[in-house]
């Protein structure tokens, strides 16, 4: 039997994959796949749990943030469209206007 | 409880009320303002009314009757520490408001005439029912507090009514000057308080009264010398007596009612209130004599010298006041109020009889004036006067009256209470253990004596005798004597009340050694000492009855010669010839008398120059730059502070994030341990 | 992905992570979310990931570790803190885990269990997920309008 830690090991090991990638990457669009990385992550440890416990509920609370990672990747994309359409860069760090 | 003590609240609230009525609807009415009729009428009913009400307060009392204490509401609360509006309705207060609302309605009614033309006549009487409520705050309070409230109320109204014509820079300054000396004695006055809150831990008189034990002989003497330098403040006496003259810049009523017969009148009042506690300490109240003693003389050796009427009037206020003051250092407080009471009669009298002759005089002004002479004369200067009696027959007769009074002629009021005060202070020589330093000050209150009949005359028979100088001193004013005329109706009554009240006012206290001496029956004429005997406690009287006439003809004598002497050199035309010689005569003295002693030069360059030297020097420069500058320093760190914070805005979303990953570390951190 | 300077490859490498992750879902005896996942995350967001790539034509080569500043360095210190924090986590519970066996635990992620709770005790977040993709939708399309002319609308 895979015992638990493995796949939690695995999942702070995406998670903290994910977070460097956010940090560290200029590009826009990757800083979003990044993201959604952490939560495909989160996801994966969730399910373990809930599959370990016996408990349903984790299966659920994954498929809720299935669904709001879809509506924030919609959003998070449009977003990015606008800025880039005004700024001819996706790159974040040239984004700052609201610099001191 | 006496019944009628309920309506004791009526006599503070209807002066209230007429402060209130007259001086918000003036405000904000100009046709109210012109209704002088109304607002006049109004004011003198405002304060006629607490008298009819004092009246009948007053009858219903008898001297036995128990002291009651109206408490109407409870004023301050803090802590252990409670101060109600509680009025105490005794014998000493009722007499005090008789006289306060007496000649407070008359004098009311002489200004209704006086300031008839005035543009300020509303605000006038406002302010004088302010002064009304002020002073019989002051005179029926149970507690200190209350006292305080009125005493402070009065400067205040003082303030306003000597600066009442505002727009003259001298007149301003006159009544800043009366304030700020008040002040000062102000201020020793709370000081006491404090001692004596300190000692017996409350403010209220009963409390007081029955802990009087409590007060050690050191604590009484400082307690008795702050309440006195308090008076001194008040009742125009040395240190702080010089704003009185220059007080005289106010329009003639309010020098009668408040620098003659109210106001000045306080101290007196706040002295013999605390009797009880002066009569423990000799030293205090020797000090107290003293100081009267000194300013009786200094004043009236400055009279003599002055040539304007309300000047004269004024030093003769700050005199008699001495006098007052001897008879409280001397154990007499019955013959301090009895002549307070007097004093209050002639003194209002003769400054509402030299207002008569002023407005006279203005008048003649005012007409040469419409002749198209604009001459140049001080309407108020006695060496422009004379021969008045003529033109002005009420305004002589009352004016002789109340002179004669001053001057302790006998039979009439001033007689009594002045022979009853040197008694007290012949007395005083002869018991306790400053017997020597009270002799002393007899001799200075005879010559004090001699001097004020000297120079009452003076000024009378200037003013009223002879013939009409103005023609002869002022070129242009030849026939100006045809404009002289009597007063009108309603400022003429009120000197005739005040005159009859001159004369005959000393029957209250007649002495009882008079009768004694005529038959041994047991009947005690002197009525206000019986009246005032349960609230005041006095020295006892050592003197024989022989002694006692022998006092009472040593006063006459000095009376009447001083009176034949002062006819000699003044009743036919011969001022200046007179005073040129008392002026050969004295020397150097006369100058300095002249020069008012100089106090005003000394107070100056002592006082005034260097605290205000302190405060441009020293204390402004304090104030712009220490504290605004540690105020600026402030400012400045701020700034600083956040000038650096500002660089964590950077904008760029990662700086966010890497905030939000080390937050994420900490709050796992803190739960993992 | 993390690393690739290309950012479609970026964008393949997703994908690939989301198929490896289906895989571990199907391990773990959860077969609904297993297909779930490729349906929605790898077929439908990954794919509007490529169309917003495509669109905006960024397949450019960008230099990802340009330099090596200070800043990239503070990000792996932290990145490898939060790493150590949560390994100890995991590693560090103890007899929580209650006795199942293989049947239980496969019972779990079928489709009835999970469509049990949710039509019943999750009715109203289920629901309500439906108003937000319909918001999601709409909001996007209202962002990436192309520039309309303001003038004409309101005022």
């Amino acid at each position: 039997m895979i015992g638990l830690e493995l796949y939690l090991g695995v999942s702070a090991l995406l998670f903290v994959i994910g977070v460097l990638g956010v940090l560290v990457r200029k590009n826009a669009i990757v800083v979003f796949m990044c993201v959604e990385l952490m939560l495909s992550a989160v996801n994966i440890s969730l399910v373990a749990f809930s599959s370990y416990m016996g408990d349903v509920h984790g299966m659920i609370l994954v498929f809720f943030v299935l669904c709001v990672a879809a509506a924030e990747a919609c959003v998070g994309l449009a977003i990015v469209i606008a800025i880039y359409r005004n700024n001819i860069t996706a790159d974040i760090s040239k984004i700052n206007l609201l610099r001191w | 409880m006496n019944p009628m003590a309920e309506y004791v609240w009526l006599i503070m609230a209807i002066p209230l009320a007429g402060f209130l009525i007259n001086g918000l609807v003036g405000l904000s009415s100009e046709t109210y303002r012109n209704q002088k009729n109304v607002i006049g009428w109004l004011a003198t009913i405002a304060v006629f009314v607490p008298f009819l009400i004092s009246l009948q307060i007053f009858l219903s009392m008898s001297a036995g009757s128990e002291p009651v204490v109206v408490r109407l509401f409870t004023w301050i609360e803090a802590g252990n520490f409670t101060s109600d509006v509680a009025y105490r309705v005794d014998q000493l207060s009722m007499l005090m408001a008789l006289v306060v609302t007496g000649v407070g309605a008359l004098i009311h009614l002489y200004s209704m005439g006086y300031m008839k033309d005035d543009e300020g006549y509303w605000k006038f009487f406002t302010y004088l029912n302010l002064f009304i409520f002020a002073m019989l705050n002051l005179v029926m309070a149970n507690n200190l507090v209350l006292l305080f409230l009125g005493w402070e109320g009065v400067g205040v109204c003082s303030y306003l009514l000597i600066g009442f014509w505002y727009k003259d820079m001298v007149k301003s300054s006159a009544a800043k000057k009366a304030f700020i000396y008040n002040r000062v004695g102000d201020f020793a006055f709370l000081i006491g308080m404090f001692l004596v809150f300190r000692t017996v831990g409350s403010l209220d008189f009963d409390v007081i009264f029955n802990n009087i034990a409590l007060f050690t002989p050191d604590l009484a003497f400082w307690v008795c010398v702050l309440f006195f330098v308090g008076a001194t403040g008040k009742s125009a006496q040395i240190p702080l007596f010089v704003w009185l003259p220059d007080a005289m810049a106010g329009p003639t009523p309010v020098s009668a009612l408040i620098h003659a017969a109210t106001m000045v009148t306080s101290g007196i009042y706040l002295i013999t209130r605390f009797s009880a506690l002066y009569m423990t300490s000799p030293e205090a109240m020797l000090l107290v004599a003293v100081i009267g003693g000194l300013t009786a003389i200094v004043a009236a050796t400055i009279a003599l010298t002055q040539n304007d009427i309300k000047k004269v009037l004024a030093y003769s206020t700050v005199s008699q006041l001495g006098f007052m003051f001897l008879a409280l250092g001397s154990g007499g407080y019955v013959a301090a109020m009895f002549h307070l009471v007097t004093h209050a009669f002639f003194k209002a009298c003769l400054f509402l009889g030299s207002g008569s002759v002023i407005h006279a005089m203005h008048h003649v002004e005012h007409e040469l004036d419409h002749e198209g002479k604009k001459l140049k004369f001080d309407p108020q200067d006695m060496r422009n006067m004379g021969g008045l009696r003529k033109y002005m027959p009420s305004t002589y007769k009352t004016f002789m009256i109340s002179t004669i009074a001053i001057a302790g002629l006998p039979f009439f009021s001033g007689f009594f209470s002045k022979d009853e005060i040197l008694a007290y202070l012949f007395n005083a020589g002869m018991v306790g253990e400053y017997g020597a330093i009270y002799f002393v000050l007899w001799g200075l209150a005879l010559v004090a004596a001699f001097l004020t009949t000297f120079y009452m005359f003076r000024l009378t028979l200037t003013t009223f005798h002879g013939t009409f100088k103005l023609p002869a001193k002022v070129k242009g004013a030849e026939d100006s004597a045809k404009y002289l005329h009597e007063s009108p109706m309603n400022m003429t009554l009120p000197l005739w009340v005040l005159a009859i009240l001159a004369i005959f006012g000393g029957l209250i206290g007649i002495p009882e050694f008079f009768v004694s001496t005529f038959t041994t029956a047991d009947v005690n004429v002197n009525w206000l000492y019986e009246w005032l005997r349960g609230v005041t406690t006095r020295e006892t009287i050592v003197l024989s009855v022989t002694t006692m006439w022998i006092l009472a003809f040593i006063a006459i004598a000095v009376a009447v010669i001083s009176t034949l002497l002062a006819f000699r050199m003044y009743n036919s035309d011969n001022a200046d010839a007179s005073d040129a010689a008392i002026k050969k005569r004295f020397g150097a003295l006369y100058t300095v008398w002249e020069d008012k002693y100089k106090l005003d030069e000394v107070y100056e360059s002592t006082i005034i120059k260097p605290g205000f030297n302190i405060s441009d020097r020293g204390l402004a420069v304090f104030d712009i730059k220490v504290v605004d500058g540690t105020v600026n320093a402030i400012g400045s760190i701020v700034q600083f502070f956040g000038s650096l914070l500002r660089f964590v805005q950077t904008g760029v979303i990662q700086t966010y994030a890497i905030a939000f990953v080390i937050g994420v570390i900490l709050i796992i951190g803190l739960l993992i341990f | 992905m993390v690393l690739s300077k290309n950012t479609v490859n970026s964008a393949l490498f997703l994908v690939m992570h989301m198929l490896s992750v289906s895989g571990f879902y199907l391990s773990l005896n959860a077969q609904f979310l297993a297909v779930i996942q490729i349906l929605v995350y790898a077929g439908a967001i990954m794919v509007l990931f490529l169309f917003v790539i495509m669109v905006l034509n960024m397949d450019e080569e960008e230099e990802v570790v340009s330099r090596v500043d200070f800043k990239q360095i503070f990000a792996l210190v932290l990145s490898l803190v939060v790493l150590a924090q949560l390994l100890y986590i995991a590693g560090s519970y103890t007899g929580i885990l209650p006795d199942l066996s293989q049947q239980e635990m496969l019972a779990v992620g079928t489709v009835e269990a999970i469509g049990d709770e949710l039509f019943t005790t999750f009715l109203l977040p289920f629901e309500a997920t439906a108003i937000l993709l319909t918001a999601a939708v709409v909001g996007a399309m209202l962002l990436a309008q192309k520039n309309v002319n303001i003038e004409d609308e309101d005022e």
